[in-house]
């Protein structure tokens, strides 16, 4: 699985680090990071995670 | 029952992560999703904000385009029927009428054995006589075009009736636009029904040092104008001259169309704690139209308009609708979203958590004068916090807040 985050969009409201924290997190200066490639048994986290973003700005490719 | 039926009546926000969610419990019928819009499902928030302000010329279609939410793959083969409305259904009958929004088309009948109701809410009107042009409500993709339509011969006085989320957000945009902006709102300090009056005021006085105009404790009592709204008549008899009136006063849950089933449709679809509908065997609701009790507040059940509801609405209804059409034991985990939502407001962001209403407001860090130096205000009831806002507060503290509350005992 693939995941990628539009960081022209992203404004760090943080709700994917809620939905999946071991796939994305709000670093000490209040970044996203994310892994890019998780294991596909993070499936359910990560398709909540693209969900619940305000600005629905992660994409997930299989 | 693998191959049953499944209906879902609304096909924005909520009917579309019901889909999804119906397949991810393990529904591999037929699903079929009426949505009474013309547009593929998407994102609301944006049209007071983003999509008022683009400057491209855009028509509603393209205007839905650039919000479309993404659908998951699961979807593939969910009978998506866009421009679709259910006129009525009959739950225990299994039955549903509907038409497509061309003109003149005829109505339709189709079956199903289970049922989400998805159908949210429409802006509520004002009933006041006079001219309808230039008068909208900011509900959908299309409203959004007629606003922008409205507003594009340059620099134009705005009237936005009513000061809840929606109203002041529209006001801060418009305002950002270089146009003339008043909000009449005759309750209270703006956004004050949710978060509280203290804050309320706090964030109207930064808006109006920005140059929003507002006019608290006074409502409206006509429209002036023939052909088109040339101003609004306060209850004192005042003349609010405007080009655009902006009607921001509140939603109503969209049921008429389960009027005949025999349901609770008090502000809603009354629904118990797992969403399924007192009064019908395999029917569920989700999102807006759905007034259900949550265990992490009351046993009051109450409709919540976050952004954020659908999304969990849907996942607790899908499994509870899977379970009682295979006739398996339902979940007994008590369902207990915590709500959420935010609000940009020029260039204030108001993120909040809980339910403030139900709670009086503590500020525990910043000075509410000064807003964009970060402020967080604690809801409190019984001794109990039930919710927080902050306001611009940095995306590093909130993660701080949240792995601090992560870590606190459930007082669930």
């Amino acid at each position: 699985m693939k995941v990628t985050v539009d960081l022209t969009r992203c404004q760090d409201h943080g709700q994917c680090a809620i939905a999946a924290p071991d796939v994305f997190r709000i670093n000490d200066e209040g970044r996203l990071e994310y892994d890019g490639e998780p294991a596909d048994d993070r499936r359910d986290d990560v398709e909540e995670a693209a969900d619940v973003c305000p600005v629905q700005a992660i994409l997930v490719e299989d | 029952m693998t191959d049953s039926r499944i209906a879902v009546v609304g096909g924005s926000l909520g009917g579309l992560r019901a889909a999804e969610q119906l397949r991810r419990a393990g529904h591999a019928g037929p699903i079929t999703v009426y949505g009474a819009e013309p547009h593929p499902a998407y994102t609301r928030p944006p049209l007071s904000k983003e999509l008022l302000a683009d400057p491209d010329v855009l028509d509603a279609e393209a205007l839905a385009g650039r919000v479309e939410l993404r659908r998951r793959s699961t979807v593939g083969d969910v009978d998506f029927r866009w421009g679709s409305r259910v006129v009525e259904a009959d739950p225990a009958a299994g039955r549903l009428t509907w038409r497509s929004a061309d003109a003149g088309s005829a109505t339709r009948a189709a079956g199903f054995d289970g049922l989400v109701a998805a159908t949210g809410l429409r802006p509520r009107r004002l009933p006041l006589p006079g001219p309808q042009r230039g008068r909208v409500a900011l509900r959908t993709v299309d409203d959004c075009a007629e606003l922008r339509a409205l507003l594009a011969g340059g620099p134009a006085r705005v009237v936005v009736i009513g000061a809840g989320f929606v109203g002041v957000e529209t006001a801060t945009t418009l305002r950002g636009l270089g146009h003339h902006t008043t909000v009449v709102e005759p309750a209270g300090p703006p956004m004050s029904r949710v978060i509280g009056d203290g804050p309320g005021r706090a964030i109207q006085a930064w808006h109006e040092g920005a140059g929003v105009e507002f006019v608290i404790g006074r409502g409206v009592e006509g429209v002036a104008g023939t052909e088109r709204v040339t101003g609004v008549v306060l209850d004192d008899g005042t003349l609010l001259h405007a080009d655009v009136v902006v009607e921001a006063v509140g939603s109503l849950p969209n049921v008429e169309w389960l009027a005949g089933a025999g349901l609770d449709l008090t502000d809603g679809v009354l629904c118990r704690n797992d969403l399924s509908v007192p009064g019908a065997d395999a029917m569920v609701a989700v999102g807006d139209v759905a007034r259900f009790p949550n265990p992490l507040f009351d046993d009051v059940p109450r409709r919540v308009e976050h952004w954020s509801m659908p999304a969990d609405t849907a996942r607790r209804a899908a499994a509870t609708l899977v379970a009682r059409l295979s006739d398996a034991a339902p979940d007994p985990t008590p369902f207990a979203p915590v709500p959420s939502f935010w609000s940009d407001q020029g260039q204030l962001r108001l993120q909040s958590s809980g339910m403030p209403a139900l709670g009086v407001p503590r500020v525990d860090e910043g000075d509410p004068s000064d807003p964009l130096g970060g402020v967080l205000v604690s809801y409190h009831r019984d001794g109990r916090q039930v919710g927080t806002l902050a306001v611009n507060l940095s995306a590093a503290r909130q993660r701080e807040l949240r792995d601090a509350a992560v870590h606190l005992p459930s007082t669930a």
